[in-house]
């Protein structure tokens, strides 16, 4: 284990209590509110989950412009970010099929694995169900896909 | 307008916690990335902590506001299962979900998390909306 494990572990801790709580109070917890917003011929139209998406990306924008100009993050040796550039059809056919069932049951897996805590039966199917999806895919599907 | 503040607010938190956890740990805040990583035994204690968090978000509101958030779920059972599979499979096919692609991705000018994002969301909007039709 290296030196900074220990805080990096707390940073985690914390950086996801931060996550789950701007969830909550953004109201993105609650399937109804991010299906108001999907749902175009429901009457009443729900612009939330675009002010949220926007004050997301406000904030993340001038951070990645910082990170662009440190040489490594505080507690490790290097960045750890995706490089890959390539528009391919696993991230279309991956995303449709994800942005399906998001249109779905109206939850996404941050607000499903959060909303865990609260103890609601659904809940607790959609992340079951979501965590075989995910390891079918990781151990099964990606293997069979072509490169 | 003024009832858009919390998500205003709600979402810029969100940035924050990624802002955080990309200059202190030099990752990506993407929760099916975290969660996949989890369920494949890679980086558990970091992954772990993350979700742990993650699950501690509404009990943190409770303690701020005094009740849970609001949480109405009018799918039918079967139908979240599929959903539940619909977006394990689709986020790690994907390499993401709205929040590394829709949020890190989007503020990395990353073109594959424009195309996922613009994907998603079609699909998403096409999806409620069909569904608002056979209700």
């Amino acid at each position: 284990m290296k030196p900074l494990a220990p805080l990096r572990i707390v940073v985690a801790l914390l950086a996801g209590a931060l996550f789950g709580f701007g969830l909550s109070l953004s109201g993105m917890l609650d399937p109804a509110r991010v299906l108001g917003f999907l749902n175009l011929a429901s009457g009443h139209w729900d612009p939330s989950l675009a002010f949220v998406l926007g004050g997301a990306v406000l904030v993340a924008v001038p951070g990645v412009m910082l990170q662009r100009r440190l040489r490594r993050p505080l507690l490790d040796d290097s960045f750890h970010l995706p490089e890959k550039t390539e528009i391919d059809g696993r991230l279309l056919a991956g995303s449709a099929l994800f942005g399906a069932g998001w249109g779905l049951a109206g939850f996404c897996p941050g607000p499903a694995v959060s909303a865990l805590s609260m103890g609601l039966v659904p809940v607790l199917l959609f992340v079951a169900a979501m965590v075989m999806g995910m390891i079918l895919h990781d151990r099964v599907i990606a293997g069979m896909l072509p490169r | 307008m003024s009832v858009y503040w919390p998500s205003l607010i709600g979402g810029m938190l969100l940035g924050l916690s990624a802002v955080a956890l990309l200059l202190l740990d030099g990752r990506i805040a993407g929760i099916s990335g975290i969660v996949g990583r989890l369920l494949g035994g890679a980086q558990v204690p970091l992954n772990a902590a993350f979700v742990i968090g993650l699950i501690s978000g509404p009990p943190l509101y409770m303690l701020a506001f005094g009740s849970f958030p609001s949480v109405t779920i009018a799918t039918s059972w079967p139908l979240v299962l599929v959903a539940g599979l619909a977006v394990g499979i689709g986020t790690r096919m994907g390499s993401g979900c709205t929040s590394g692609h829709g949020i890190l991705g989007l503020a990395r000018f990353s073109r594959r998390s424009f195309a996922a994002t613009a994907t998603f969301l079609l699909a998403g909007g096409a999806m409620a909306t069909l569904m608002e039709f056979l209700r």
